[in-house]
């Protein structure tokens, strides 16, 4: 029941957030700093973490083949797979609600025990509007992120598998292009965009609602990581059925 | 003039406010004042909206508050500044962005008028030296003056302080006090400021409501708190030596 009553706040929250919009030069200078803030700030931590997937997922694959019949650029598809499929848009996503997530959570629910959301209303500003519609905004540039998380993590399969000894590079290049179906792209994309939403919204969520001091805001910023990776996890499944069932 | 009538709230069990009435006039400094827990806090937060009331009605003007929409809540809401407890000052802005972010987002005043209104509120509350300065850089007696800046800059029709000068000096608390009634008398504001300072009751007590236990027990003007027999008033009035000493001069002379 309670859960119900979650969701429900959340969806009226959302819509809420589309509402009474904010001058446009202030919300401009709010999306760029939410720009910088979650996807500058968020891609040294992203790109080394694709590179070493990428890697690893490589070093794996080569070392489950003992059967001679099968071809060498199995490595090179492999790779590609995993990292355009499941690795860049889903993994890199989890790595974000801990990170970005937390941060979202922690400076709505900071603002709200300070009673800064209180002197936003009393002022007559939207503060829903104002704190988390230019994180939705910021976060709409996340599918470059994962196009980043894309390239890195194959590169740094080929690094792997060719620097490793386990492939040549044409046979990995060769993988790579094999049987290669764009709409994967698409729907790796397609989730992109989704768990963009997810990160920007269910942790603003458990910010704004947060009720307590100084150590809530703690506890509210873990809950918020399990609950964000949650929804990732479950949305992602239920995509990857509608989409490629 | 804001009127309040049979105001209730509860927080679970607990009931906070148990039909308070009362109103507040126009051009004047009108205190709640009582002890702390005795609702004062909630009872501003149910006036400016921030916490819907179980029951009863808020009128501005007699336009009924609790039945207005969100969006016209919000029109109304521009009329108002509020002072917090806790200052609650937007601490990723400097003194000068909180002073003119109510400005910024809602006029359309150059760069330059909004700096010299900024200015002016600024040195308005005594603050000269810490305009590029951030909240947790300053004092606590710097930011509620911050606050208040921030709560007369666009010139507000209602004016709310939560306790505007606990924590501060005694010298620099009467010129607070001092300054919002200029204030209030000036640009004929509805000020309502929650208090339990003794001194700004005689200086600026012109309306005084007397919350205790979520009841209204007593109200009255300055002239009179010190007249009365009304018990819980005096209990809270005289907790202090000093008034205890002046009550004993004034029941002897009366004698
Ligand atoms: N959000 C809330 N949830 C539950 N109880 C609350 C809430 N806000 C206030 N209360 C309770 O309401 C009572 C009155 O609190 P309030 O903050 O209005 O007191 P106050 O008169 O402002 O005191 P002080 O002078 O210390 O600021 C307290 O007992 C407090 O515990
Ligand atoms: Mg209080």
């Amino acid at each position: 029941m309670s859960y119900m009553t979650s969701i429900g706040s959340y969806a009226i929250m959302v819509v809420e957030t589309f509402k009474k919009p904010t001058k446009w030069h202030v919300m401009r200078t709010l999306i760029l700093k939410e720009i910088d803030e979650l996807i500058y700030g968020s891609m040294g931590i992203i790109i080394f973490i694709s590179f070493f997937i990428g890697g690893v997922v490589a070093i794996q694959t080569a070392l489950n083949i003992s059967n001679p019949l099968i071809p060498k650029n199995l490595i090179g598809f492999a790779t590609r797979q995993s990292v355009i499929l499941e690795f860049a848009p889903t993994f890199t996503s989890i790595i974000m609600a801990g990170k970005v997530g937390s941060y979202i959570t922690s400076s709505i629910g900071t603002m709200r025990v300070t009673e800064q959301i209180d002197a936003l209303e009393v002022m007559g500003v939207n503060s829903l509007n104002y704190l988390v519609f230019p994180k939705i905004v910021a976060m709409f540039l996340y599918p470059f992120v994962v196009a980043i998380a894309m390239y890195i993590g194959i590169f740094g399969g080929w690094i792997a598998g060719v620097f490793g000894g386990f492939s040549s590079s044409a046979d990995f290049v060769e993988g790579l292009q094999l049987d290669f179906i764009p709409y994967h792209v698409t729907y790796s994309f397609i989730k992109s965009v989704v768990f963009a939403f997810v990160i920007a919204t269910v942790p603003s969520y458990h910010g704004y609602y947060m009720k307590g001091g100084a150590l809530e805001v703690g506890k509210a910023a873990t809950v918020s990581f399990v609950w964000t990776s949650v929804v990732i996890i479950v949305l992602n499944y239920i995509l990857t059925q509608l989409m490629l069932g | 003039m804001i009127e309040v009538g049979d105001l209730y709230k509860s927080f679970g069990d607990t009931e906070v406010l148990k039909g308070i009435s009362t109103s507040f006039e126009k051009g004047k400094t009108n205190l709640i004042i009582g002890q702390s827990g005795s609702g004062k806090t909630v009872f501003m937060k149910c006036m400016l909206g921030l916490i819907n009331p179980d029951k009863g009605y808020i009128r501005y003007e007699g336009r009924d508050y609790s039945e207005m929409a969100l969006a016209e809540k919000r029109n109304l809401r521009q009329e108002m500044g509020m002072v917090f407890q806790g200052s609650a000052l937007f601490d990723s802005m400097t003194v000068e962005g909180n002073v003119m972010f109510p400005l910024d987002m809602f006029t359309r005043q150059s760069r330059s008028e909004m700096q010299d209104r900024v200015d002016f509120v600024l040195k308005r509350v005594n603050l000269v030296d810490a305009h590029k300065k951030f909240p947790s850089e300053i004092s606590g007696g710097m930011q509620k003056r911050v606050a208040i800046a921030r709560a007369i800059v666009m010139n507000p029709k209602y004016l709310f302080c939560d306790e505007p000068n606990s924590g501060l000096d005694p010298k620099t608390a009467i010129l607070i006090d001092n300054l919002i009634q200029e204030i209030t008398q000036e640009y004929n504001i509805t000020t309502v400021i929650n208090t339990h300072d003794m001194n700004s009751v005689m200086e600026i007590g012109e309306k005084i409501v007397f919350l205790k236990d979520g009841w209204k027990a007593w109200e009255g003007s300055n002239k009179d708190i010190f007249r009365t027999d009304n018990e819980a008033v005096t209990n809270f009035v005289y907790s202090s030596e000093l008034f205890k000493k002046v009550r004993q001069m004034y029941l002897e002379e009366r004698n």
